[in-house]
């Protein structure tokens, strides 16, 4: 990511509305040149529909979208300098594979050669020269996904859109294409955005990632930030595991808050959020990973007690299901770093212990 | 030991007999030295040697021939339109009554469409002096208006199940809405209008019915021809006419076959490659 995000694309309160339903509502993103930006969400949250008013299949019914200062409205979809690589790929069964990726190349003031040599180039990007010849349905899945995205790179578009890139691929083919889709837009420079409803996909592949539910967009940061600091319940529950429970402010302090807890059976102290102010409802929410099986009630950390009642032993880690004095549950993960046989089992009674900066308080 | 389905095979040989029976008969009298159709005076090909020598039967095929290629183009280029945008469009204004309007000759008994094509034209004669006589070109445009709804038929239902991902793909990559139609759509859909165009092709050559109606002294098609002849009694040279069409069809439903088995010989061959081609 550049240092200096300049506004190479700008979605200016975007919304679009098909009959009486809307799909994208007032959507406003800034992208900054040669990122790779994630739109993840569950089907129907609108994610889509917003890729395809990029590609200029949609009009935004309201709002506007500006490429490198250009506003895109109005802009038809073959005169945009933005491509698409399809879900299913789309590749034209009727020509091979050195002929799909020339194709867009056609539109473009270059000699015969001058085309051959950049169709050349892209066979080599996506490693498949010793395939030029063979047609979409004599080439395999993964090599087929490498033929879209060499075709859609191959008139260098300012922007690139992906929809579910790796959706159809298997999932030892995800991970390695993964790492290749990030090289390959490392060498080319060209600014991604990737639609996915694959969060794993989203954090690994994406600079910066929008959270969208319901045609909005609930939050948009790096994907380190929008893990750790969700600021809905709609967020920390789709990013990861993450166990929620309602809670009430106590009191407030200057440098940490005292929250009651009723499914805890006790107060905890948790890091600060801006107008925190005691008697507030919320809800407090805690991740597997930042919990802590203990023997002994631990001291300095926020310490509940609670019983084992369920394990998955994974050998590099354990899952466990915590039943809380109240009978609600929470969910565990911890590493197992040490040799040791005397780990927590069925029916242990444990403290859990966390530190107060681990707990997230949620609004929304 | 499996019971043998007794039942189903002989339905089979009824129903076998029941269509072939009446072909092969009648190939056999073709070859009948005897001048009356159902008694056999030996063997004999004088009926094809006078089918030959008959400048009647030539013209009526040629001009069949011609109306059918004529009248199969214009509707598949007129059909095809019509499925595009019926497949494609899923909302525009007068949508139903477009549909309703494309696919009426369907259900229309052809003798209606061949009353109401009559009409037509005679009306248009008074008003506009035009068709000054009916023949060829009234023939041809009957043709084109009834055989255009099976082209709209069998088109639509392909670009239905085509991925329209692929029009778009086209389009973003820098193709105007016509070119993608002349790069992608067209080549994804040829079988479809092919086979549309063949359609359109048989119906016109064996259409009777509307023929009749629109058609002018001194044209006579081929099976106006057979029809007339009949009329006054199956006569052996129809035997040998008839035989000669069921020998062309047959060898065209032949290669057809040859070349369908060949396509599909070569796509498996192509999934084996693309199996291996798997990492």
């Amino acid at each position: 990511m550049p240092d200096q995000p300049a506004p190479f694309l700008r979605i200016d309160g975007v919304s679009k509305t098909f009959g009486t339903f809307q799909a994208v509502k007032d959507v406003s993103l800034t992208i900054a040149k040669g990122e790779i930006f994630a739109l993840l969400g569950g089907s129907g949250c609108g994610k889509t529909t917003l890729l395809r008013m990029l590609a200029g299949f949609e009009e935004p019914t309201a709002g506007r979208i500006w490429l490198d200062g250009q506003d895109m409205t109005g802009v038809p979809p073959w005169e945009r300098p933005v491509h698409m690589m399809f879900q299913s790929y789309a590749l034209f069964p009727h020509m091979s594979v050195a002929k799909n990726i020339g194709y867009g190349l056609k539109h473009e003031k270059l000699t015969k050669d001058q085309r051959m040599a950049r169709v050349r180039e892209m066979l080599d990007l996506v490693q498949l020269t010793p395939f030029a010849d063979r047609k979409p349905h004599q080439i395999s899945g993964g090599q087929r996904q490498r033929v879209a995205l060499a075709r859609a790179l191959a008139r260098q578009p300012k922007l690139l859109l992906l929809d579910e890139p790796l959706a159809a691929l298997d999932k030892k083919l995800r991970e390695h294409t993964q790492f290749e889709l990030m090289s390959i837009q490392e060498r080319t420079g060209v600014t991604f955005i990737v639609v996915t409803h694959d969060q794993e996909e989203a954090m690994t592949l994406a600079d910066r990632i929008a959270v969208m539910d319901k045609g909005q967009v609930k939050q948009v940061g790096a994907p380190g930030h929008v893990y750790e600091h969700p600021d809905s319940r709609f967020v920390a529950n789709f990013l990861g595991s993450i166990t929620q429970f309602p809670a009430r402010v106590s009191s407030v302090a200057t440098d940490r808050a005292t929250v009651e807890v009723p499914a805890f059976g006790a107060t905890v102290e948790t890091g600060l959020i801006p107008g925190l102010a005691a008697g507030e409802a919320l809800t407090l929410a805690i991740r597997p990973e930042k919990l802590t099986i203990l023997r002994e009630k631990p001291a300095g950390l926020n310490a509940i007690p609670g019983e084992i009642k369920d394990l998955a032993y994974f050998g590099k880690d354990s899952l466990y299901r915590v039943i809380l004095p109240s009978g609600e549950l929470i969910s565990v993960h911890a590493v197992n770093a040490k040799r040791e046989d005397n780990r927590p089992d069925w029916y242990d009674k444990i403290w859990l212990g966390f530190e107060p900066a681990s707990a997230i308080l949620l609004r929304d | 030991m499996k019971r043998r389905p007794w039942f189903l095979f002989t339905m089979l040989a009824f129903g076998f007999a029941f269509f072939y029976i009446p072909i092969l008969s009648m190939i056999v009298y073709s070859f009948n030295g005897s001048r009356l159709a159902t008694v056999w005076g030996g063997f004999s090909t004088k009926w094809y040697a006078s089918l030959f020598s008959n400048r009647q039967v030539g013209a009526a095929l040629v001009l069949s021939v011609q109306i059918a290629l004529i009248s199969a183009t214009v509707a598949t280029i007129l059909g095809t339109m019509a499925g595009l945008a019926l497949a494609r469009f899923t909302k525009f204004r007068g949508r139903l009554l477009f549909t309703g309007m494309v696919t009426a000759p369907l259900v229309m008994p052809e003798v209606i469409t061949g009353i109401s094509t009559l009409m037509f034209f005679i009306l248009m004669a008074d008003w506009v002096g035009w068709p000054g006589s009916r023949g060829f070109t009234t023939i041809t445009l009957a043709h084109i208006t009834f055989s255009m709804v099976f082209v709209t038929t069998v088109v639509q239902a392909r670009v239905s199940q085509s991925d329209r991902a692929i029009e778009e793909a086209a389009m973003d990559l820098g193709s105007r809405p016509w070119q993608v139609l002349w790069d992608v759509t067209l080549p994804t859909i040829f079988p479809a209008v092919l086979s549309g165009w063949l359609l359109a092709f048989t119906i016109s050559l064996d259409d009777v019915v509307i023929t009749s109606f629109t058609t002018g002294p001194g044209n006579t098609t081929l099976p106006l021809l057979i029809w007339s002849k009949v009329k006054l009694g199956v006569t052996p040279d129809i035997n040998a006419l008839a035989t000669l069409i069921v020998l062309a069809v047959g060898a065209g439903v032949i290669i057809a076959g040859i070349v369908l088995n060949r396509a599909e010989a070569r796509r498996a061959r192509d999934e084996r490659l693309a199996y291996r081609a798997n990492e």
